[in-house]
């Protein structure tokens, strides 16, 4: 039996990790799933938020902005349009994006906008607690 | 004949001009470098995007999405054209915008009205010319761009898809075939039907999967991913084929700054001697007249 796992995070700009884990946390589409080794084939969207997993003992925090992930032979992959590690994301940045977002948020009229502000959001503060978190 | 001093000058001229472009030349090699490295960190997302798509759509009914679906009647036609921001890159960019309008005339001559969605200057500027609308307007943008370009492109033309604005989208861009070779290429984004049965995977289907959501609902969510993988390609492989056309425009450029030196040297040089030899003509008719 296999006892680890394989897992790989890519974005369209750049493979972000790949690296032999023990565990995986993600915010599934429908709630946060976890995933150990020899988990049968799986398929999911992510939801904006924090996905961590653990190696030799330790707990990494990484922020996915959706996507997808998928399992199967003891891989995980996980596809994203943006991923950043918890000890890259720059607080400060998060923090202004926030502000405009919830700024904007407030000024929206069209359903669009506001949509989009939301989502901003979101990410803002997803950014914040996965920063936090680490 | 020109005088010895014009062209010394214009010998200076163009030898200036030389060094512009070759120093061009380098800053083009530089920046494909980058771009292709670009295209190259792509491709495993866009490989593993494909593969996913492949697995769900041969499992969906693909009547299942509104983004699937091939209208009856098509009265818009939105055209995504990808060009440069900036010139002196051979016919580059005349051929994307010429490839664009023929593209337009042609629809607009089936009674369907055009709308185009610009990326970079010199397309929006050949946009703006005719009597089409321009929706969208990106400048400035093809010198530093990431996946939130094509994702702003991307959601601008899906929700105009489905509010039936558009009823087909169409991308221009210059396709990066060879460091020599470059084409403009028309490729139709929306609706997607077509294109799914190129991603099928040959092999991996035999596994059964857990989806979450079920199928439909993650189809919902990968194809307007889909779309927007396809614009982020799109704009790579464009922004590659630009620099990749400069340097070409640039070499040859400094070539011809050669043969025009060589000429106008020769030329320096025959004048030079034809009035060495004038002059040596006086002082011997002088001499001549002298001794009488």
């Amino acid at each position: 039996m296999e006892k680890s796992l394989h897992l790989e995070i890519v974005t369209p700009d750049r493979l972000v990790l790949s690296e032999k884990v023990d565990y995986v946390g993600a915010p599934g589409y429908e709630g946060e799933f976890g995933i150990l080794p020899n988990h049968i084939p799986f398929l999911s969207a992510l939801n904006i938020g924090s996905l961590y997993y653990k190696a030799g003992g330790k707990t990494h925090w990484i922020f996915v902005s959706g996507g997808f992930a998928e399992v199967s032979d003891n891989k995980v992959t996980v596809l994203a349009e943006s991923a950043e590690r918890a000890e890259d994301i720059d607080l400060e940045r998060a923090r202004k994006a926030k502000e405009r977002a919830e700024q904007r948020l407030a000024q929206a009229k069209e359903k669009l906008d506001g949509a989009r502000a939301q989502a901003a959001l979101q990410r803002a503060m997803a950014r914040m607690r996965v920063r936090g978190a680490a | 004949m020109p005088s010895l001093k014009d062209v010394k000058v214009k010998i200076a001229g163009v030898k200036k001009t030389k060094q512009i472009t070759k120093a061009m030349n380098m800053v083009a090699s530089a920046k494909l470098r980058g771009a292709q490295q670009r295209i190259e960190r792509f491709r495993p997302y866009a490989a593993k995007f494909y593969d996913m798509l492949g697995d769900l759509a041969s499992k969906a009914d693909s009547t299942a999405h509104p983004l699937l679906e091939v209208r009856e009647e098509i009265k818009t036609c939105g055209i995504v054209l990808a060009t440069s921001d900036r010139g002196l890159c051979g016919s580059f960019n005349s051929n994307l915008i010429s490839t664009a309008l023929k593209l337009a005339v042609q629809k607009a001559a089936e009674g369907k009205k055009v709308k185009f969605y610009c990326v970079g200057k010199k397309g929006r500027d050949a946009a703006r010319k005719t009597d089409h609308e321009v929706a969208m307007a990106l400048a400035d943008q093809m010198g530093s761009f990431d996946f939130q370009l094509a994702n702003r492109i991307g959601l601008d033309v899906i929700n105009a898809y489905l509010t039936r604005e558009l009823d087909e989208v169409i991308m221009v861009y210059g396709e990066f075939v060879s460091m020599a070779k470059q084409v403009p290429v028309a490729l139709p984004i929306l609706p997607i039907a077509p294109k799914l049965e190129e991603a099928t995977p040959v092999a991996a289907t035999n596994k059964e999967y857990i989806y979450e959501p079920a199928v439909e609902g993650l189809l919902a969510e990968l194809l307007p991913r889909f779309i927007k993988v396809q614009l982020y390609r799109g704009l790579l492989d464009t922004s590659a084929s630009e620099h990749a056309a400069r340097m070409a425009a640039m070499d040859n450029a400094t070539r011809s700054c050669d043969d025009m030196i060589g000429s106008l040297t020769l030329l320096y040089n025959k004048t030079r001697q034809a009035s060495i030899t004038r002059d040596l003509m006086d002082i011997v008719g002088g001499a001549e007249a002298l001794k009488g």
